[in-house]
């Protein structure tokens, strides 16, 4: 089944998320790597533009002020992420 | 604080009802090295680590196990769902329905209840970090041995991931402590 444009944003978001995880904690162990904050800062921006993006389209990845709601109050919106 | 992000760290789509799976996957939900008893492990020996460096380890790589958490826990309800009494039965969940219907809860494969008693929390950072990287290698053989249990790609595809980030926090426990017993070993500490 091919993704709609909906997945595919969320893959990308997957993917950038699973990057920035992955350089925290090599950066926990290693937090004078140069090269890996350079990575680590770039990888947020770009996590970060997407986010917006999304959020924007189709609704809160995050709640508790770290992110705006259109009205109605979206964070209730389904899918949940297991389903 | 902890905020909650509205998606699955890595992708769970499950096709294919799978009862005998799902039954045999509850170990990494809440068996003795299940990700349930991972996350707790680590949130709690955070408090008593020595360095800014193993506090930030064990709260990060904790924090990803509640992602891991949230992973197992959609496979299993993706592997059960919409089956009939009859099937859960069949697949070997029949006492499991009895108790907890199509819910999720924290057992092991063969139905024993999570208990604190799986894990330790010793104050001294060098058992504390060996625990962790025995934690680690216990749970990495755990899901090599679900992937032979299974030929279904869905469910294979979410185990390899999980699979290996126990090696890679198997390598970051090993850093970090290497620079525990350097930090304690430091004249300015002594």
């Amino acid at each position: 089944m091919p993704m709609d444009e909906r997945q595919q944003l969320m893959r990308q978001i997957q993917q950038l998320s699973f990057a920035t995880v992955d350089l925290n904690l090599y950066l926990d162990t290693h937090p004078m790597c140069q090269q890996a904050l350079f990575e680590y800062n770039r990888f947020t921006q770009e996590l970060l533009r997407l986010r917006r993006m999304y959020e924007m389209k189709y609704g809160p990845i995050t709640n508790f002020g770290y992110a705006p709601s259109q009205y109605p109050w979206q964070w209730v919106s389904e899918p949940w992420p297991w389903e | 604080m902890w905020i909650y992000e509205k998606k699955l760290q890595y992708p769970v789509n499950i096709k294919n009802k799978d009862v005998r799976m799902a039954k045999v996957m509850m170990t990494q939900y809440g068996g003795p090295d299940g990700e349930l008893s991972a996350a707790l492990r680590y949130l709690t020996q955070r408090y008593t680590m020595p360095t800014g460096k193993s506090k930030a380890l064990l709260t990060d790589i904790g924090t990803e196990e509640l992602a891991h958490v949230e992973m197992i826990a959609t496979m299993i309800y993706q592997l059960t769902r919409n089956a009939t009494p009859e099937e859960l039965e069949a697949g070997g969940l029949g006492g499991f329905y009895a108790q907890h219907d199509h819910a999720l809860y924290w057992n092991d494969a063969n139905g024993v209840p999570w208990t604190a008693s799986y894990v330790q929390s010793q104050g001294d950072p060098i058992a504390d970090l060996h625990e962790d990287l025995a934690a680690e290698q216990k749970a990495r053989a755990t899901y090599e041995r679900l992937i032979t249990l299974t030929d279904d790609p869905d469910v294979i595809d979410p185990l390899r991931f999980l699979r290996q980030r126990e090696v890679i926090h198997f390598q970051r426990f090993g850093e970090a402590l290497n620079d525990v017993q350097f930090h304690l070993s430091s004249p300015k500490y002594h």
